[in-house]
């Protein structure tokens, strides 16, 4: 006799801790195997291409920090460095060590909020708060320099709206000095915990290939195997300038490119991005960072793409100028909007507790997702 | 490492019944205009040659050109009548590091493209963005709907430069 089964459709989100947002999920599902899933995005668009299209090029920049709001720096970077190149200026080598240092730092903290989120996801409460409290030293650096801990609007078109402040360098260095242990003990508490292993391991396996079809960046590419980093790969601002690895996902402990390795490569990530900051905190030269800044911003005609690694993957702007001060047209390419859509790949055949396990390890920020 | 030179020789010679047009007099990124009925066969040779390799779709963009004739309603709006919609596609080979920019216009009364998602996955949302917000018609697409406004948005598509906001939506006042 044989039993009569039938597909079932269950809805995950978009109010769910662990979608990281809103973010709805339709689970089609044989059993508790996972047959098919479909996002459904759009909760938190809030129309940044078409506001771009009434606004100066310098009015801009805070709302590009609301797309990724846990790597406002990063994006500030990728218009900006847009811009400059359809006006052809020139920056300050001052000002290029301090947007560095920003990025990188920023790098760190929005891959602390993605380790520890992602503990916290599948049940490992306390490096969420171990995680939380070393980010919270990166915003307190933040703060004494523009005053804001969350949406900067800091790098300007052609210099920085502040200069750093006077203790920010031995700050730094306190803070680096006391991530380094931390960082250890990261290690000791999630990343080779047995239970975190098991449930990570093996996971959301991501094949090269796919990933590259799917045009998926960042970490999640590199743990698929791909050394390629955009830093060094497309150089931008003076990355070539210092010495650093680009980690990739080696399969330690399962398949290369499955959810343990997408977690691994951000936290070596972070050993990286410290090695940029203390070269670049040693060869800061001295100069004026406002001094660049154009008082009239009008691009001449022209189209370019400015792209750079944020800390979830290329951040692209594709910025269509019709030589007036307001862009004609501004496309971003959002890297979890691209990375998003390999999420029904991922999690064919796995149990639906593995849903939330994979879709923190593709680390999306909704924000971004929807603009 | 091809130039651009190189890879619009390498389309023109595989392709001598399509007429290209090679831009490379533009100030920061030469492009080639496709039609939008070769589109998916251009993109499949740029992925598949074994010199080009273009594996990676990087970015899909839609621009509303707004260079149709403008005239205007009855409340005073701008309306645009003709003119094009232009897509730019930004192609990268991960292997060989070179690059290129392919631009399809489209007729913006009634544009439709052909899908390249059976080429690269990632223009899947790419495309279905460009749909919702500029009404592009993709054909071949496999599940071409709304992904960005809410799937029951019926006032047309936001991006387009003459867009009207509605004045309710689902019994809500629209500009609060």
């Amino acid at each position: 006799m044989s039993v009569r089964t039938e597909e079932m459709v269950l809805n995950m989100g978009p109010q769910h801790p662990s979608t990281h947002g809103v973010l709805r999920l339709e689970l089609t599902l044989e059993g508790e195997i996972i047959t098919k899933v479909v996002p459904h995005i759009g909760y938190l668009h809030r129309c940044f291409e078409k506001h771009c299209e009434v606004m100066t090029y310098p009015q801009i920049i805070p709302y590009t920090d609301r797309m990724d709001y846990l790597a406002a720096m990063c994006n500030e970077l990728g218009f900006v460095i847009g811009v400059e190149k359809l006006l052809a200026i020139q920056v300050p080598e001052r000002v290029e060590y301090i947007r560095v240092i920003m990025a990188e730092l920023q790098r760190i903290a929005s891959h602390l909020v993605a380790i520890g989120t992602y503990g916290a996801d599948i049940g490992a409460f306390t490096p969420f708060l171990y995680c939380f409290r070393d980010r919270e030293k990166i915003l307190n650096l933040f703060e004494i320099t523009c005053g804001a801990r969350l949406l900067y609007n800091y790098i300007w078109i052609g210099g920085l709206s502040h200069d750093l402040h006077p203790d920010f360098i031995r700050l730094t260095k306190e803070f680096i000095r006391e991530f380094k242990p931390n960082l250890r003990e990261l290690n000791n508490l999630l990343t080779y915990n047995k239970i975190f292993i098991d449930r990570t391991a093996n996971i959301g396996i991501l094949p090269l290939e796919t990933a590259i079809n799917y045009g998926v960046t960042g970490p999640m590419l590199r743990a698929s195997g791909l050394r390629w980093d955009l830093r060094k790969d497309d150089s931008y601002s003076i990355y070539n300038k210092f010495d650093f690895e680009i980690p990739i996902g080696e399969g330690k402990m399962g398949t290369i490119g499955d959810s343990w390795d997408r977690y691994f490569v951000r936290v070596r990530e972070m050993e990286e991005s410290i090695k940029i900051i203390e070269q670049a905190i040693e060869q800061i030269p001295d100069g004026d960072v406002t001094a660049g800044i154009p008082k009239r911003i009008k691009p001449v005609v022209g189209h370019i793409y400015s792209r750079v690694e944020n800390p979830r993957g290329e951040l692209g702007y594709f910025i269509i100028s019709d030589g007036s001060a307001t862009p004609f047209r501004v496309k971003v390419r959002a890297p979890s909007f691209v990375n998003l859509q390999v999420l029904d790949v991922l999690c064919r055949g796995h149990m639906v507790a593995d849903v939330i396990a994979i879709l923190g390890s593709v680390d999306i920020v909704l924000g971004e997702v929807d603009r | 490492m091809k130039s651009f030179e190189e890879i619009s020789k390498l389309l023109i010679n595989q392709f001598p019944s399509i007429n290209f047009e090679i831009k490379s007099d533009v100030k920061f990124e030469p492009y080639i205009i496709v039609p939008p009925n070769q589109i998916d066969n251009v993109c499949l040779f740029l992925r598949d040659n074994i010199d080009l390799q273009f594996d990676s779709l990087v970015n899909l963009s839609a621009v509303d050109d707004f260079n149709g004739e403008k005239t205007k309603d009855e409340q005073g709006n701008d309306i645009m009548k003709g003119g094009t919609l232009s897509l730019y596609y930004h192609l990268e080979s991960i292997k060989y590091r070179h690059k290129i920019l392919l631009r399809v216009l489209t007729d913006r009364d009634n544009p439709s493209v052909l899908s390249v998602t059976s080429v690269w996955n990632s223009a899947n949302w790419h495309e279905r963005e460009a749909f919702d917000l500029f009404g592009i018609n993709f054909i071949n697409h496999p599940d071409l709907r709304r992904i960005l406004m809410p799937y029951d948005w019926e006032f047309g598509h936001p991006l387009r430069k003459d867009y009207q906001n509605p004045e309710f939506y689902q019994g809500m006042k629209v500009p609060y």
